[in-house]
């Protein structure tokens, strides 16, 4: 039962919908699949219900005929964080992906870490942004794709920061502390959580476009996102030294360039952005005309 | 978690020939069911982990329903639940026997 990718959401489908409409039909082959039943070791204790393949799906695939390692996790089960299953399906993928010589799509949906599992959680989030760094030295592309549900997180924050290119729709979100958590520490006044308006412009998918914290800007749709990544799989994979200081003095120079900015309107301002406060009403074509004039890239760095 | 085991009166072997397929996702509300075709055609079975204790009664209920409406003879059908309404478990165990019919890619 694949439903058409024109007729699905992005945001609402499961990572087993994207996964089907994202790569060539019929070319997705699962490893670890729930039937081999690797059930989080630490959800029992708590007495949680646990998921057959612990909220993440790996496996192989082909994208126009090329081969492809894809990850996806799965949003609605524990907010897509990262247990020490879920975290070690992808650092295996990863190394594999490593030793094949492929590239590897994550698409993210996660709130970060675990808690019932945060040890192990943390562990797997190092050990992830490791295989990355070792994968893209050795020449091949780790591609994130943000968009659904649980948004970009905690520790699924630090990871999509590694990778080569990150690909956002405008209700996708990235961050490290998402907004409960910053509301919980440092009080309502600085930020209120429940202003669904103010999390999507200071995280929102159009927000991280415009300030080069993604790199490519989709709508709500698999037809779109599987372009985006077609795209970017043709784009170079390089890291080297030169390009993490060049991305260290980009990172500098937004902070002073934005360091004194209360809003992502006005980041937006600076940026030099017309109507600032436009922007998250604008579609999509008119939104990337607009950002093809002042956004900042991270194109050195990545 | 409670868990709970039934063996089903199977009348007809489930169609096609997927060795497996899987619906749904473990949330509030809501549950996964993996369907794997081991078992002889004649015999169906359905493992249980549910976070809602004591409703056996009304598993027994979807479960009797289920066999009668749908051809799910050589399954072996898991769940692990959210705390689903019995409707929504009726819809995901039609879902997945719908898709274990499925042609295979």
């Amino acid at each position: 039962m694949t439903p058409s990718s024109s007729r699905l959401s992005w945001l609402e489908a499961s990572a087993r919908q994207r996964l089907a409409v994202l790569v060539d039909p019929g070319s997705f082959a699962e490893f670890v699949g729930p039937e081999q039943r690797e059930l989080s070791p630490h959800l029992g204790l708590f007495d949680l219900p646990e998921q057959f393949d612990d909220g993440i799906v790996v496996g192989r695939a082909a994208l126009g005929g090329a081969p492809v390692l894809v990850a996806a996790q799965e949003g609605r089960f524990m907010g897509g964080a990262f247990g020490e299953v879920h975290g070690a399906k992808l650092v295996g993928l990863l190394r594999s992906a490593a030793r094949q010589k492929h590239d590897v799509l994550i698409l993210f949906d996660t709130g970060g870490v675990r808690l019932q599992e945060a040890n192990a959680g943390e562990l797997a989030i190092g050990e992830i942004i490791r295989a990355i760094v070792e994968l893209r030295r050795g020449g091949n592309r780790v591609i994130g794709l943000i968009g659904g549900r649980a948004g970009c997180y905690g520790g699924g924050g630090l990871i999509a920061g590694s990778c080569s290119t990150l690909i956002v729709s405008e209700q996708g979100r990235i961050s490290i502390s998402g907004p409960e958590v910053i509301e919980t520490n440092k009080g309502v006044e600085e930020f209120d959580s429940r202003d669904r308006a103010l999390v999507w412009r200071t995280m929102g998918g159009k927000h991280r476009y415009l300030i080069g914290g993604a790199d490519l800007f989709v709508d709500d749709d698999p037809a779109a996102f599987r372009e985006a990544v077609e795209a970017a799989l043709r784009r170079p994979a390089r890291l080297d030294l030169a390009i993490l200081e060049a991305e260290q003095r980009r990172l500098q120079r937004r902070l002073q360039r934005f360091g004194g900015a209360r809003d992502g309107t006005d980041v937006w301002s600076i940026l030099g952005v017309g109507d600032p406060a436009a922007i998250p009403s604008l579609a999509t074509d008119e939104f990337l005309r607009q950002a093809a004039d002042c956004r900042e890239t991270a194109d050195d760095a990545r | 978690m409670e868990r709970l085991s039934y063996t089903l009166n199977a009348a007809a072997p489930a169609k096609g020939s997927r060795r497996q397929a899987i619906t749904g996702v473990v949330a509030s509300g809501n549950l996964e069911v993996l369907a794997e075709r081991v078992l002889p055609p004649d015999t169906c079975t359905v493992d249980i982990a549910t976070a809602a204790h004591g409703f056996a009664a009304v598993w027994q209920a979807v479960f009797s329903d289920f066999a009668a409406r749908h051809q799910a003879g050589g399954l072996r059908l898991s769940i692990n639940d959210g705390g689903a309404r019995p409707d929504t478990v009726a819809l995901r165990l039609a879902q997945v026997v719908r898709l274990i019919e499925e042609p295979e890619a």
